[in-house]
């Protein structure tokens, strides 16, 4: 594929990908919403926003987080605490949409401030997990993030027995969460203060609203890939020790590689949340880390179209191709079960078959294609397979 | 770790030598200290409350330990894949339910064994349960090694842990559409409540008796495996250097499949503690089972089998004591609380030696 692409003149990347935007950006028109792909895509490109914050991560920096699920909880939890009626005993409302005569109790913020505290919850969050890791490497870093990840799911949880310590100013004495009964309903997103919010009947801007998402978090990705900041994580990413002797600040720029995909993660979860309009315990589980981690390995990691391409494909798969459509096989073969039960099972085979036929992902990084088929670079003796006379 | 600066000539003599005391003392003795944080708490707490008694503490330690035996059997076998293909084997918490299921369903479908067999013959149902649960995982655990990581291993090294996950994933819904989603009760051949004797207030149940009575030989035995035979050394050796092994003319392939054979079939004997322990199994153990195994053999020094067991049974004691004193709804955050506290303070775990990727 990458050969293909080197032939191509330069212009054509550029002539692609704006064709793919504007397809992108008409795509909703061909679809009204009972056929269902409008909602699908919405969720596909939210996933994409936070494929491409755990690219970062794990694809540039090449630290492997098995807890990113924890990002899309706080995000989510941000819409919960602060553009809802969770906290009915408060009643703030700033630059929000038009509620008509009877506002809601409540805390109320526009979106737009509820993503900008998310991400600074997310970015803070990412740098407390990113602490206890900075000694380790490999896995370990894997397992302390999983656990951090499933200590935020313990919390989401049981949140609605965990009242916030009396000295934090205006929420001390409240509720954390709302355990597994969830924080509903969530606002609708309302851009202009005073305009009407975004609702489920009309999925057309929300979709509009993720797709702006992924296109600027495409760009933030791409700009980052290429900055000093981007360099110094993939020099970390080849050798640690060669990188700290080059005079890179591992702290700081690991600290920074969690707090970037931490807080992409943030932003998809205050959309997310909102866009399902709950926020529940039970949407937090360690197999969504998983999810999203396939499609970045999927897609190859720290490639950022491959990212792009295995995110979509994988949520297709789990929304679309396996409850709407495989769904029917078993009656026509005239067995009688459901195959919704076996969706994880199926989404297991495909994640085995695929990886076992092209373990580098579909649209490899061109820098990780080099080290494999000439195993240059690559530290790690095992992966390097003696080459037979 | 070969960041960390050695001490800094410029640096005062003293100032230096006593914060390098002071490091040292941590990573020597910190995780301990952490470690004993609970149990310690409690027994304070205990021995001031009106009925100056430790029993209930005693108690929990106890029934830690037994419970702990089934997740030091699941951490073997974690630690015996990861320490020879450095690899975190996700798929290994669902072969153990798979062991519970296997046992159970062969004792009450196969066998015919139930509540009014007589004692000879649920000791010989449960024996042949062992075997046939021993032997349907060890296989089971090859298997999966064959399908999922041997066409990966020259592959990206988180290739593999993407197909682990999907052969966890595939596994549990074998176990969804085995029992159905919702808990199974088992018959409870053993009368795993029933208190045999007490001592200082500490009961003990029969549960216990089987738990220490099918895990202590099978450890025994296995270490023996390793340390004393032929195989067991090349093992050993393609743990610490795969291709200086396969230069020594040692079959790696052969040798892999061995670990997970073996890493296998102690996962099944755990399952089957677990059925005649819990009496109650679902699709779902495997995977609280498998992350609170990965636990202890990262809490233990992963690669290090000793240190996989008793990490078992110290997870069980926190585990048991979280349960007991804390609420069960909080363990998991207790306990990772814990394994993150391990990784700051002695990332090589208990008794690891420095693995190659730690190191």
């Amino acid at each position: 594929m990458s050969q293909l692409g080197d032939r191509l003149p330069a212009w054509s990347s550029k002539a692609a990908a704006f064709t793919l935007i504007a397809f992108a950006i008409v795509f909703p028109l061909f679809f009204n919403q009972a056929s269902g792909w409008v909602d699908d895509m919405t969720i596909a490109l939210a996933y994409v926003v936070m494929a491409l914050g755990l690219n970062v991560v794990v694809g540039y920096a090449g630290l492997l987080d098995l807890g990113y699920v924890a990002f899309f909880a706080i995000g989510a939890y941000c819409t919960g605490w602060f553009a809802s009626s969770f906290y009915s005993d408060k009643d703030l409302h700033f630059l929000t949409s038009k509620f008509g005569e009877n506002a809601p109790l409540g805390i109320h913020m526009n979106w737009l401030i509820v993503v900008v505290i998310a991400v600074i919850f997310c970015g803070i969050a990412g740098m407390i997990i990113g602490l206890p890791t900075l000694r380790l490497r490999g896995d370990y870093i894997a397992i302390v993030t999983l656990a951090f990840g499933e200590i935020v799911r313990v919390f989401a949880l049981n949140g609605d027995t965990v009242k916030v310590f009396g000295f934090v100013p205006f929420f001390g004495g409240e509720k954390l969460t709302n355990g597994n009964q969830g924080i509903s309903p969530i606002d609708g997103i309302a851009f202009i203060p005073g305009s009407t919010p975004f609702n489920p009947l009309n999925l057309r801007p929300w979709y509009w609203t993720a797709l702006g998402m992924v296109l600027i978090v495409l760009f933030v990705n791409i700009r980052l890939r290429e900055s000093r900041l981007g360099r110094a994580w993939i020099a970390l990413r080849e050798d640690e020790v060669a990188a700290a002797s080059m005079g890179i600040p591992l702290v700081k720029t690991k600290l920074m590689a969690y707090a970037t995909g931490a807080a992409f993660g943030g932003i998809s979860g205050a959309f997310l949340g909102s866009y399902y309009n709950t926020v529940s315990a039970d949407q937090f589980a360690f197999s969504f880390s998983i999810f999203i981690l396939a499609m970045i390995i999927l897609g190859g990691l720290g490639s950022v179209w491959g990212v792009v391409i295995g995110s979509i494909s994988l949520s297709l798969i789990n929304y679309r191709l396996i409850p709407d459509v495989l769904n029917g096989v078993p009656g026509k073969v005239g067995l009688d079960f459901n195959l919704t039960d076996l969706n994880f099972g199926i989404f297991g085979f495909l994640l085995v078959i695929m990886m076992v036929l092209r373990p580098e992902g579909l649209l490899p990084e061109k820098r990780r294609k080099l080290e494999l088929t000439e195993g240059i670079g690559a530290g790690d003796a095992i992966d390097v397979e003696v080459v037979q006379p | 770790m070969g960041t960390e600066p050695a001490a800094q000539p410029t640096a005062p003599v003293l100032a230096s030598s006593a914060r390098d005391v002071a490091r040292k003392w941590i990573t020597k003795y910190g995780l301990i200290v952490i470690l004993l944080a609970l149990p310690v708490f409690f027994a304070v707490k205990d021995l001031t409350s009106p009925e100056h008694d430790l029993s209930r503490l005693g108690n929990n330690i106890f029934q830690g330990i037994s419970n702990g035996t089934i997740l030091a059997l699941i951490a073997v076998g974690y630690t015996l894949v990861y320490g020879i293909i450095e690899l975190i084997n996700f798929a290994h918490g669902e072969v153990f339910m798979i062991g519970s299921f296997t046992a159970s369903q062969f004792w009450s479908g196969v066998l015919g064994v139930g509540l009014a067999t007589s004692t000879l013959g649920i000791v010989g149902g449960i024996l042949a349960a062992l075997i046939v649960a021993m032997l349907t995982c060890g296989l089971l655990n090859v298997l999966i090694e064959k399908v999922a990581y041997r066409p990966l291993r020259s592959a990206p090294k988180l290739a593999p842990l993407i197909t682990a996950v999907g052969m966890s994933f595939i596994l549990q819904n074998v176990g969804l559409l085995w029992l159905g989603g919702s808990p199974a009760s088992v018959d409870d051949l053993i009368h795993a409540q029933q208190e045999v004797t007490n001592i200082l207030g500490i009961s003990i149940r029969r549960a216990d008796l089987v738990a220490f009575a099918v895990t202590i030989p099978l450890v025994i035995a296995m270490g023996a495996f390793i340390n004393q035979t032929r195989l067991g050394k090349a093992m050993r050796a393609t743990a610490q250097d795969p291709e200086a092994a396969r230069l020594m003319g040692i079959n790696v392939d052969t040798t892999i499949s061995m670990t997970f054979l073996l890493g296998g079939m102690l996962a099944g004997a755990a399952g089957l503690i677990y059925a005649l322990y819990q009496t109650t199994i679902w699709y779902f153990q495997g995977f609280q089972g498998g992350l609170l195994a990965f636990t202890a053999a990262v809490m233990g020094g992963i690669g290090n089998i000793k240190g996989a067991v008793i990490g078992g049974l110290i997870i069980g004691c926190l585990q048991q004591i979280s349960d007991n004193r804390i609420g069960a709804q909080w363990t998991a955050a207790v306990v990772f609380g814990y394994l993150i506290l391990i990784m700051v303070f002695r990332p090589q775990g208990l008794f690891g030696e420095e693995t190659r990727e730690a190191g």
